[in-house]
């Protein structure tokens, strides 16, 4: 569960990210965060990861109060998220294989329980047979199928996808956002942050829409109305 | 911690030196030049201060005996000279030896043909463990009875402590420049090898990994190239040794200082580069990405 209230966030060189913003999502929801450039969305992500702090307003995710939160404690909200880049941030040196297991490592998983679970997470996002490739070795959509499967590998409540589709051909984009349907299908919280006009338009979720750091709209079934930039 | 958690840990520190075997490369280099030029510089001054101390031990103090007593009696002082404070060893001279020893250093001997053992005193040769205190062990053999006089070269022990002063000062400070200048440049080496790593260690926190499961494998991997960088610049140091020994034996230097032989500095000098290569793996790393891990 998703809680922000009343948060307002100012970068050091004085730009309001985040003014009076709120809202709320519920365990299970798929969710479109949009907005133009410079909207507000990616000091969203930054404020629900624990990356930076608000100056003011209550943040609550998974249970953790992101207010009071001390930095020993964010590894553990960490575990509870699983969240894709539009860049995929993979290790490069690292196959397929160790990239999905390593975030299992990250939480004391044993021997076992990662080779059952990772082969697993890897079919389910159709990746199967491609276990020992390196990221580099990969197309774009692969590349981010892994980030995928790294994010899901610990069976996280809330999934954040930053922009997952950025560096997409339009049908390895629609395939993308097809694998996260079903993954909330099966009862993980998506949030989605993109400024894909047709790809929000083409699911019928809920939309919320940031203006300038504050909530323009918020709808289930709505659209993104905004030109995109 | 797990025991599955530590393995991964010291298997991924390990692994990580292959997988940047560059810059691994370059910090060993790094660690190697910096251990072997202070190696040769703590070796060159332990040599001369252990050459100052052999000149050292040849000034000895002359202690003449009451020209009353017999030769057994001179004989017995030998003893008490020895429970003296500072006293490393004494040699007893007779009027006869003492003659020969002036004559030979002349190379008209027949000038002094007239010369009797009688014009001279039966002496000891005093040698001291501590030059620095000259002055008082004189004073303490002028004390025993049976002596009648002591001379002692007060002016050359002193110049004798000060030139062993100002080496050991320049040494020290020299290598303490040098550990500093080294300490930067090895750290700053670590420093660059963890930059290249810095989006690494960000995926690892977003994925939730703690501090200790991102340092460790860092730590391990700096532990293991210092220790390498180490084991290496101690080898290079003996074979460097070894072969300046060689020369100077064969050279005519021999004749003037006595190198210290390398089998009576190997372990404390493996033991310092074992240490400093492990102290500056470990901290350097450990310090290099702490500030990647304030995210």
């Amino acid at each position: 569960m998703v809680h922000l209230s009343d948060v307002s966030m100012t970068y050091k060189a004085g730009t309001h990210a985040a003014d009076h913003l709120s809202m709320d999502i519920q365990d299970g929801e798929f969710v479109f965060l949009v907005g133009q450039s410079g909207s507000g969305k990616t000091t969203i992500i930054k404020l629900l990861t624990g990356e930076v702090r608000a100056d003011e307003g209550e943040i609550e995710v998974n249970g953790f109060d992101l207010r009071t939160i001390r930095r020993r404690n964010l590894p553990a909200l960490r575990r509870t998220l699983g969240v894709i880049f539009q860049d995929f941030r993979l290790i490069s040196n690292k196959t397929v294989y160790e990239n999905v297991a390593f975030a299992m490592h990250v939480i004391g998983a044993s021997r076992h329980e990662i080779r059952e679970r990772v082969p697993y997470v890897l079919k389910l996002v159709g990746l199967e047979g491609r276990e020992k490739r390196l990221p580099q070795e990969l197309s774009g959509g692969e590349q981010q199928r892994v980030a995928i499967a790294r994010a899901l590998v610990n069976s996280p409540s809330l999934i954040i996808a930053d922009e997952p589709t950025g560096n997409l051909d339009p049908a390895r984009s629609l395939e993308l956002m097809l694998l996260l349907h079903k993954i909330n299908e099966l009862g993980t919280t998506v949030l989605v942050v993109t400024h894909e006009k047709e790809l929000v338009n083409a699911f019928s979720k809920r939309v919320i829409t940031l203006e300038e750091g504050r909530v323009a709209s918020d709808g289930t079934g709505g659209y993104y109305g905004h030109e995109a930039d | 911690m797990k025991l599955t958690k530590i393995f991964y840990l010291i298997k991924e520190g390990v692994k990580s030196i292959f997988t940047h075997g560059f810059m691994s490369f370059a910090c060993v280099l790094v660690i190697l030049a910096c251990l072997l030029i202070m190696g040769n510089f703590a070796l060159l001054s332990l040599n001369i201060d252990h050459n100052i101390k052999q000149l050292e031990s040849q000034n000895e103090i002359l202690a003449f005996v009451d020209e009353n007593l017999s030769l057994e009696d001179a004989k017995a002082i030998g003893p008490r000279l020895r429970t003296l404070d500072n006293v490393l060893d004494v040699q007893f001279v007779t009027r006869e030896e003492a003659m020969e020893s002036f004559i030979s250093k002349y190379d008209d001997e027949e000038m002094f043909s007239d010369l009797t053992p009688g014009t001279f005193r039966n002496r000891y040769l005093v040698f001291l463990e501590d030059l620095s205190r000259m002055e008082t062990t004189r004073d303490d053999i002028e004390q025993v009875e049976g002596i009648a006089e002591v001379s002692a070269s007060l002016e050359v022990s002193r110049g004798f402590i000060l030139v062993r002063n100002v080496v050991t000062i320049v040494s020290v400070a020299l290598i303490l420049i040098l550990f500093v200048i080294s300490i930067f440049i090895m750290q700053n080496t670590i420093k660059l090898a963890t930059f290249s790593r810095r989006e690494e260690i960000a995926i690892m926190k977003m994925v939730g990994a703690g501090n200790a499961f991102i340092r460790w494998p860092f730590i391990i991997q700096g532990l293991v190239l210092g220790m390498l960088g180490g084991v290496i610049a101690f080898l290079l140091q003996m074979g460097i040794y070894e072969v300046l020994t060689r020369r100077i034996a064969a050279s005519s230097l021999a004749m003037m200082v006595e190198v210290l032989p390398f089998n009576t500095l190997m372990y404390p000098l493996l033991g310092v580069f074992l240490g400093l290569g492990l102290l500056v793996g470990t901290f350097g790393s450990s310090i290099a990405i702490r500030n990647y891990l304030k995210v």
